[in-house]
């Protein structure tokens, strides 16, 4: 447990270890749906090749946008890319970097996909069907069969099951010739990616290898400031509804107190911790009265200047671009607004 | 389960993240539901339509609802559109955020259902069988057109006598699925495309007003989880004083009632204050007995202050203080209903 402890805790260190992560579980994602996926050649002679293909290219494009979609940096890079200057320069240099690394990641899956279908086979075979060289591993020459009737019979090779073309070109020997092919693809698509992946990391610290330092730097320092601001926006909001509600309770205490007829009785000392933490309100009705109070008339976005923890911050915030007003004036309005709940 | 209760923390860390979760757990749940299901195609010329499309659309409702009832938000941003204004305006904004916010999340179970139900097949198979065109398939262009449409509504089932074994339902079948999962991947490229762009282009328009309505909401929702946290703790302060005077009014009762004179000064006085005058086992009872027949009102405000007598809240008519060590006098409490303000008791 430990281990995957300290996994969990690496990968959710930074942006880029969430992301490989997610990364990771994608490309996993992309090979089970991939022998999840009930592949159905249509064995007719243009759907075949529509089919086929579609599924070869379709998928990894889909896998490729929701890499993009499930990144959080893209609207980190959006953000950054539209906002006005202001008093922070923007270097496009750090956009390219969070652009490109995006886009890295973004392509394992679909590579993955393609890679998975190709060493398969029944994609290439479902779409090149019609294209196998009966010539040379068949009978070209059976008589009777026009050049759209043997694409007829073709066409159906990948269904077994319905195949009527064994005089013109057995079905085990097309099947064989289309899957070597695809193999063959399959195993060269992935040399190919594993190269260019290989000539990325090894080249790259050659070229400009501070200004890739620098740029990594500055995209981490944005994608951390915005999570600080975030969590402090929401600190903030905390504090800020901390106060507004113990202002609220305060306030319809002392209001009801104004409109009771008799005069408060001080609390007995010994009391007074837990009359504190009752808020002033020590009965059903009054209780009652509180509650329809706050769906009826929420207190205003402003925090009394006394309540607030540093003095400074009371005149600052306009939350709703009211004037201050007074402490007296609202409960003034809210001592009539009793006579009726 | 250490390993559940990190994940578990991961998520609960901040609201959106939990619901995310919801969201990706009824999406599992849908693609598990449909794995279970047992898709049975009528293969009656009428019924297959309405079935197969019932199937595809219906589920999917359901699923869209019990995402919109699964997230706090929804009762959240219904009550932000629908409190009076009093003495807080109200921002549209933060409205309209909340709700494409709700809208974009309770989406995905339905969409996951419908998409995983094309590309499986079987319901469009079910529905469309009777709609293709017979001449396009060999074993049905010599039939009458009442026969081909018995027939071609018999497709979908692939053990029924007359088609068993039939090349032309095979290629109907597989023509038809073709069909349907091309659809289905084309309507997810449409969606991922569009979320993509979604992403891409929201920064480019109002991201100022953006950041605000996020705020906002988030606000909305925390201070209703403080307010909740607020009044669970009032009340449990509340039950603890209105139990606390009960016991008291108790013990003044016992004291008055019972010859036992008190014992002053002996030891474990801590001990007996916790007993609060409850000794023994007629006392528990008959305390117990008058909690279930005669709560406490719900006021304990410092008008009935503790060590008075209890007043105007009687429990205990004077005819009753004589039956007092009657067990047998359940009826007692029934007997004398204890109204809020009620006549006060003599001393």
């Amino acid at each position: 447990m430990d281990k995957f402890r300290m996994v969990f805790q690496f990968l959710q260190s930074n942006q880029e270890s969430f992301m490989n992560g997610i990364c990771g579980i994608m490309a996993l994602a992309s090979a089970q749906m991939y022998s999840a996926f009930d592949f159905n050649c249509p064995c007719l002679p243009h759907y075949n090749l529509a089919y086929g293909l579609g599924i070869l290219l379709v998928p990894p494009l889909i896998l490729f946008l929701l890499g993009f979609v499930l990144n959080n940096n893209v609207s980190m890079l959006a953000e950054e890319w539209r906002r006005p200057q202001g008093q922070r320069g923007k270097d496009p240099a750090v956009l390219r970097y969070m652009f490109c690394s995006m886009a890295q990641r973004a392509m394992i899956a679909p590579a993955v996909w393609v890679s998975v279908t190709l060493l398969d086979g029944k994609c290439i075979t479902c779409a090149f069907c019609t294209s196998v060289p009966v010539e040379t591993l068949g009978n070209a020459s059976h008589p009777g069969l026009s050049p759209g009737e043997i694409k007829q019979v073709l066409a159906r090779i990948p269904c077994k099951e319905i195949y009527d073309g064994q005089e013109l070109i057995a079905n085990e020997v097309a099947v064989r010739y289309l899957r070597c092919v695809s193999q063959a693809l399959g195993w060269c698509f992935v040399l190919l990616m594993t190269t260019l992946a290989f000539l990325v990391r090894s080249l790259r610290p050659c070229f400009t290898q501070a200004a890739f330092l620098k740029s990594r730097y500055w995209s981490h320092y944005i994608d951390i400031e915005r999570k600080l601001f975030d969590e402090t926006c929401t600190e903030h909001a905390r504090s800020f509804a901390k106060v507004c509600i113990q202002q609220f309770f305060e306030g319809m205490s002392t209001d009801l107190e104004a409109a009771r007829c008799h005069p408060p009785r001080k609390a007995p000392a010994d009391a007074g911790e837990a009359a504190k933490k009752l808020l002033g309100i020590t009965d059903q009705g009054t209780m009652n009265t509180a509650l329809k109070s706050w769906h009826r008339c929420k207190p205003p976005l402003q925090l009394h200047p006394p309540a607030l923890p540093s003095g400074n911050g009371g005149n600052g915030w306009a939350g709703e671009g009211q004037p201050p007003t007074q402490p007296p004036a609202p409960r003034k309005e809210v001592a009539a607004y009793y006579s009726w709940v | 389960m250490e390993r559940f209760r990190m994940i578990f923390q991961y998520f609960h860390s901040n609201s959106e993240s939990v619901m995310n979760g919801i969201c990706g757990l009824l999406a599992l749940a849908s693609v598990k539901m449909y794995a279970c299901f047992d898709f049975s195609c009528p293969c009656l010329p009428r019924y297959n339509m309405a079935y197969g499309l019932g199937i595809m659309f219906v589920p999917p409702v359901a699923l869209f609802l019990c995402g919109l009832i699964l997230n706090r938000q929804s009762l959240v941003m219904l009550e932000e559109w629908r409190r009076p204004q009093g003495h807080r305006k109200k921002d549209p904004a933060v409205i309209r955020y909340l709700c494409s916010s709700i809208m974009q999340r309770a989406m995905v179970a339905p969409v996951v259902w419908i998409i995983v139900t094309l590309l499986d097949g079987k319901c469009l198979i079910c529905a469309f069988s009777s709609s293709v065109d017979p001449e396009k398939f060999v074993g049905f262009a010599n039939a009458s057109p009442v026969q081909v449409q018995q027939l071609l509504a018999k497709v979908p089932c692939k053990d029924d006598e007359l088609l068993r074994n039939n090349t032309s339902r095979k290629a109907v079948s597989r023509y038809l699925r073709c069909w349907s999962q091309a659809l289905g991947w084309s309507i997810l490229l449409i969606l991922i495309a569009a979320a993509f762009l979604a992403r891409w282009l929201r920064p480019c328009f109002n991201q100022a007003t953006l950041l605000q309505a996020r705020h906002w909401s988030n606000y909305i929702d925390i201070e209703q989880k403080i307010f909740e946290e607020t009044c669970c703790e009032h009340s449990r302060l509340f039950a603890h004083k209105c139990i606390l005077h009960f016991f008291e009014s108790m013990r003044q009762e016992i004291k008055l009632h019972s010859f036992i004179l008190p014992r002053e000064g002996e030891g474990a006085e801590g001990e007996e204050d916790l007993l609060r005058g409850i000794t023994d086992q007629d006392q528990v009872n008959k305390l117990l007995k008058m909690w279930y027949y005669e709560k406490p009102p719900l006021d304990v405000s410092q008008s009935h202050p503790l060590g008075r007598t209890w007043q105007g809240h009687c429990h205990l008519s004077p005819q009753s203080r004589d039956q007092w060590g009657d067990d047998s006098g359940a009826d007692i409490f029934l007997q004398n209903p204890n109204p809020k303000g009620s006549t006060p008791r003599k001393t």
